[in-house]
């Protein structure tokens, strides 16, 4: 395993194999082509052939974006005490037992500080294969605790989500983690320190409807499923099918509830492009304050 | 709807589920109803000033315990034709958005709010998608959380998931006996965790709905009391609701006179600590069962004790 977030300290675990790195898939699913020796897909689990952007965990996510070893975690050990004593099929605790066992990981959401094309940030990102991304109240907790590190250092919060919505095995705790983390967000809305907001496939319900819509910015990635009802609860309450792409990063983008869609290999570059306008020290005003550029050059994408 | 005669037969421990069906009762009282006979000079504040008026989301000025008060609160209908024009009670962004431009009304002239939830969920339609039903609540939550004056929230009903908790961003938060606060509905629960919503009922016991869970959770402040369910009592549990919240909201107005700048600055900070305490976690990693007990965070100010299950954990 590539050991990309040189942790100063001890790791609160060994550094896990990626979710998604150990059973890659010989074809894309969607275009059916080989991803054997598809680099992009190896870096950025995106198929090179049709842009198909497929499952990426939060550890090879956060390896794909920021600046090489510069990630370092916090709050690792936070784990839930499962307040409802919540039993299903099974006990939730055995649940999260198995859940950590197969991720590696506490919970649903990695934090921790990192560079990003040379910009510090404080970053939250959710992996999706750990219970689904869904927010209980570890991850309300951590991302509440990426937000107050963001304002007290004022560096940029950058969240990466990926979420069915609520933990339903915490109950109450869960549905309050969304006014525990807007609240948070609001805090740093007001000191002024920008948060960026990146969705991605899935987003929908509880993480949707708080601090993933409430970025200064919001972008997602092509073809991402975003909407705050899931398309089967919808459908069941049209009492009929959706129409193809309602719920798509598309169709938000279409009807103005997020600024950009970027994929995901751009994301580093974009990224880096949009935090220097909120942290640059080079500001002069000694000049004609422009430079004329041609106008081939201006172009458009 | 409830069989009178079967809940009558278990009056004396309703299950969750009896709670669930008490709550949604067609003939309990709604926020119109409360409305009406607890406040005067209702001045209804309609639109949200970019789409539409939302029905099933209501809200203005009127006058409560002697003092102008901003109210907003969830409207279910009586009867089938004016249910279908407040859409059951489940708002639309257009819904939440008139809420928080209201909650900012209220903040800018110092009026109080007061709301009342009673609503099955946002709703889930496609037009609702497409205006931002997400962000719309979202930004409710911000707003409320934030809110430069006091605000006490009571639940009358139901009390569905994102869509309840959009205006319950309060600085103290009521339910009545009979009603119950869920992140999702019993049947969905059911359908999610056993694919099966025809097990609703054994969901709302797990799920932990009810006024006495939370309370016991310290998750909400006080149950107002129905010594006969509130559709067969509606002026008891109307009078119970009225005198609860004019207390908490002199204790409130009292602590933090709305136009001190100071004092709205500590009621800011404390509903922020209020939030910012829900959760239950441990610093360390489980395996180690006796040692590592320190760590984790009662509800709130500790005062309804830790979370149920510290006691096992470190038994
Ligand atoms: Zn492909």
């Amino acid at each position: 395993m590539r050991r990309f977030f040189g942790f100063r300290s001890a790791p609160a675990f060994a550094i896990p194999p990626d979710v998604a790195s150990d059973d890659v898939p010989p074809s894309c699913p969607r275009c059916g082509v080989s991803l054997v020796e598809d680099a992009r897909y190896e870096r950025y689990r995106v198929c090179s052939a049709c842009g198909a952007h497929l499952a990426i965990g939060s550890r090879r996510r956060i390896a794909a974006l920021v600046d090489e070893g510069s990630f370092r975690e916090t709050d690792a050990k936070l784990f839930s005490a499962d307040p409802l004593s919540f039993t299903d099929d099974a006990p939730y605790r055995l649940r999260l037992d198995e859940q950590r066992r197969v991720t590696g990981q506490a919970d649903a959401l990695i934090t921790g500080t990192a560079g990003l094309h040379g910009h510090k940030i404080v970053l939250a990102a959710l992996d999706f294969a750990f219970m689904g991304g869904s927010m209980g109240l570890v991850v309300g907790e951590k991302l509440v605790r990426a937000a107050e590190l963001a304002r007290e250092r004022r560096i940029p919060l950058l969240s990466i989500v990926a979420s069915g919505g609520a933990r339903m095995q915490e109950g109450m705790y869960s549905l309050l983690q969304m006014a525990k983390t807007a609240a948070a967000i609001q805090r740093l809305h007001a000191a002024g320190v920008p948060y960026v907001s990146v969705l991605t496939h899935p987003t929908t319900g509880g993480v949707f409807a708080s601090f993933a819509s409430l970025g200064d910015v919001i972008v997602a990635e092509p073809g991402a499923l975003i909407g705050f009802a899931g398309p089967r609860v919808v459908e069941h309450f049209l009492g009929r099918p959706l129409p193809p792409g309602s719920h798509s990063a598309e169709f938000l983008l279409e009807h103005g509830m997020i600024d950009a869609i970027v994929p995901r290999a751009e994301l580093p570059a974009t990224l880096g492009t949009l935090l220097r306008h909120y942290t640059r020290s080079d500001a002069r005003h000694d000049g004609p304050g422009y430079e004329l550029r041609e106008p081939a050059a201006i172009g458009h994408d | 709807m409830i069989d009178v005669a079967e809940h009558s037969a278990v009056a004396a421990t309703p299950t969750a589920w009896d709670r669930v069906k008490l709550a949604r009762h067609s003939e309990r009282p709604h926020f119109l109803d409360y409305l009406e006979a607890l406040t005067t000079d209702w001045v209804e504040l309609h639109g949200d000033r970019a789409f539409g008026d939302d029905r099933a989301l209501i809200g203005g000025l009127a006058t409560f315990d002697g003092q102008t008060v901003m109210v907003l609160g969830h409207q279910k209908g009586n009867d089938t034709k004016e249910n279908i024009a407040r859409n059951f009670g489940m708002a639309r962004p257009e819904g939440y958005r008139k809420a928080e431009r209201l909650m900012r009304h209220a903040e800018k002239f110092g009026f109080p709010l007061i709301t009342f939830i009673d609503t099955p969920g946002a709703e889930p339609g496609i037009g609702s998608e497409e205006r931002g039903q997400g962000t719309a609540i979202a930004e409710s939550l911000l707003t409320m959380a934030d809110l430069g004056v006091p605000s006490v929230a009571v639940v009358i009903g139901e009390g569905g998931s994102g869509g309840a908790l959009a205006i319950g961003v309060a600085d103290r938060l009521l339910m009545l006996e009979n009603t119950i606060y869920a992140v999702a509905s019993p049947e969905a629960c059911a359908a999610i965790l056993w694919k099966d919503a025809g097990r609703a009922a054994e969901a709302a016991e797990t799920m932990r709905i009810t006024a006495a869970d939370l309370a016991a959770f310290g998750i909400i402040d006080e149950v107002v009391p129905e010594a006969s369910p509130a559709h067969e009592r509606p002026k008891d549990a109307i009078q119970g609701t009225g005198a609860a919240l004019a207390r908490h909201l002199r204790e409130l107005t009292a602590e933090f006179p709305p136009h001190d700048a100071g004092a709205i600055e500590r009621l800011r900070a404390a509903r922020y600590e209020r939030f910012r305490r829900i959760g239950a976690w441990r610093e360390a990693e489980p395996t180690t069962r006796h040692s590592d007990e320190g760590g984790i965070s009662a509800p709130r100010n500790g005062r309804s004790g830790e979370p149920r299950e510290s006691a096992q954990r470190s038994g």
